[in-house]
């Protein structure tokens, strides 16, 4: 499958000031009260690493992180054409009664979000779960919706959205392919 | 995983070894959770078939295929149809009948995993046939060694003991050198394969021979002990107990001669003061609770990669 540039969503600039409004609105929706950033592997990570930066800086105080990997939680995964690479878990180690921000870079059927949340469930009970993505591109297969939102676009499901950040992809950029 | 089976290391690619080390090393953490449990091998059936005395291996299977959601039987010769007189091939033709997705078998004879593969539909794991190969022990060992270690290469690893009668040590051999690390097989020479230097085809010169403990542990930075097999012995190998453990048990005077942070090893169960002296096996250098403890990881990787993605 190759893909072709429809056009760029975000500049580098754009990428960096995105990460920061929503660490923003998530501060103040959240009242002050401590949250815990999950980033979904692999973008999520570096996504909520800034964010609990940023948080640091304006509040004082970092916010605990984790990483979540969703493939042992797929619904698809003895359907899938080629086996996933079985990235790193790591859950703070009391994490009931917190509130709790998954991270991740595009939300699209819903199912990754849905793994996320069965995976959750087996290291206790969240006061809150709460979603924070960069891109919402709608076509959602599960009834899932997301709490934080960079940009909400209207895609066809023939494109794909790359979120590019430079400690995965050398380069902070998103941008809308076309599959030819 | 490519292949439908693992039966042994000497046909894996150091990619496949490395594939299933990284994976186990991912599915360590479930292990360490509240709820040791994922759901990702639901549905799935894990048939441990073992016609020989186990505990470790079989447990841990066990617990590997249940940590992943996997339904796991165990059916153990003594009270299955085989005390009946049914052949091998006859029971495991009908285990794949009852839609078994992966059968784990340890025999007594070298090659009745293979036999059993090619005649299921089943993928086969290979967990000890006779002196071949014990695969899934020498990934675990890999495993801790790497954590322990932080690499796989350029290791001076003395594998000590019954090498004769030992599949651990041959799927050690094949592993270690696959990853360029000098491997010194140490034994009597009653206890020593007469094919010792046929035993890896490339990277011979990786692996080494010797009669001499000293010369084994001489700037060794992995001891590895073996067990001896008194049950396969049909005839006498060496004098007396006490003998052997003079010149081939692992004291903390030998140890001595090894790295300084050197780790010990044993793939268990223990013969306390014939391989091994107690202060040793118990010791600050002694790596062998570590090894089981990878074990369940090493068989969760396993199954994951043969039942987790598309296969057949």
């Amino acid at each position: 499958m190759a893909l072709k540039l429809s056009y760029q969503l975000m500049t580098a600039g754009e990428v960096r000031g995105t990460l920061e409004t929503l660490a923003d609105q998530i501060v103040s929706v959240n009242g002050g009260r401590q949250v815990v950033l999950l980033g979904i592997q692999r973008r999520g990570i570096p996504m909520a690493q800034r964010m609990a930066g940023h948080i640091g800086v304006k509040t004082g105080q970092q916010p605990q992180m984790g990483m979540l990997d969703i493939n042992l939680y797929r619904d698809d995964l003895t359907k899938v054409a080629t086996q996933p690479v079985v990235h790193r878990t790591e859950i703070p180690a009391d994490i009931d009664d917190k509130d709790v921000i998954l991270v991740d870079d595009v939300l699209y059927t819903g199912r990754t979000v849905g793994a996320a949340l069965r995976a959750l469930i087996d290291f206790g009970r969240m006061r809150t779960i709460q979603l924070a993505v960069f891109v919402d591109r709608g076509h959602r297969e599960m009834p899932i919706e997301a709490n934080f939102i960079g940009r909400k676009i209207t895609t066809k499901d023939t494109e794909v959205v790359e979120v590019r950040l430079t400690e995965i992809d050398g380069e902070d950029a998103i941008y809308v392919m076309e599959k030819t | 995983m490519k292949r439908k089976d693992l039966l042994g290391i000497q046909e894996l690619t150091q990619e496949e070894i490395l594939e299933i080390l990284d994976t186990a090393e991912t599915l360590q953490e479930i292990s360490t959770r509240p709820i040791k449990k994922v759901p990702t091998l639901r549905g799935k059936t894990v048939i441990n078939l073992f016609f020989e005395a186990s505990t470790r291996t079989r447990t841990s299977f066990e617990i590997a295929g249940k940590r992943l959601s996997a339904d796991v039987v165990n059916v153990s010769a003594s009270t299955s149809s085989v005390s009946k007189g049914e052949t091998l091939i006859d029971t495991a033709k009908t285990l794949d009948a009852m839609a078994a997705d992966c059968v784990v078998i340890r025999h007594s004879s070298s090659g009745a995993p293979h036999t059993i593969a090619r005649l299921t539909k089943a993928r086969v794991i290979n967990a000890g046939d006779g002196a071949h190969e014990h695969p899934t022990q020498a990934l675990l060992d890999a495993l801790t060694i790497r954590q322990r270690k932080g690499r796989l290469n350029g290791l001076k690893v003395a594998i000590v003991g019954d090498i004769a009668h030992s599949r651990v040590a041959r799927s050690n051999a094949h592993l270690l050198t696959k990853c360029g690390s000098h491997v010194w097989l140490c034994s009597a020479p009653t206890l020593m394969p007469v094919g010792w230097h046929e035993l890896v085809k490339e990277n011979c010169e990786f692996l080494h021979r010797t009669h001499s403990m000293e010369e084994a542990l001489e700037g060794a930075d992995v001891v590895m002990m073996l067990r001896v097999q008194f049950e396969r012995m049909d005839e006498s190998f060496f004098p007396s107990v006490r003998e052997y453990f003079r010149y081939y048990g692992l004291t903390r005077a030998k140890v001595e001669r090894a790295k300084p942070e050197a780790i010990i090893m044993h793939p268990g169960p223990m013969n306390r003061g014939v391989e091994i002296a107690t202060d040793v096996a118990d010791g600050p250098f002694s790596v062998i609770l570590d090894q089981v403890s990878a074990g369940v990881a090493v068989r969760m990787a396993i199954l994951f990669l043969m039942l987790g993605g598309q296969s057949s």
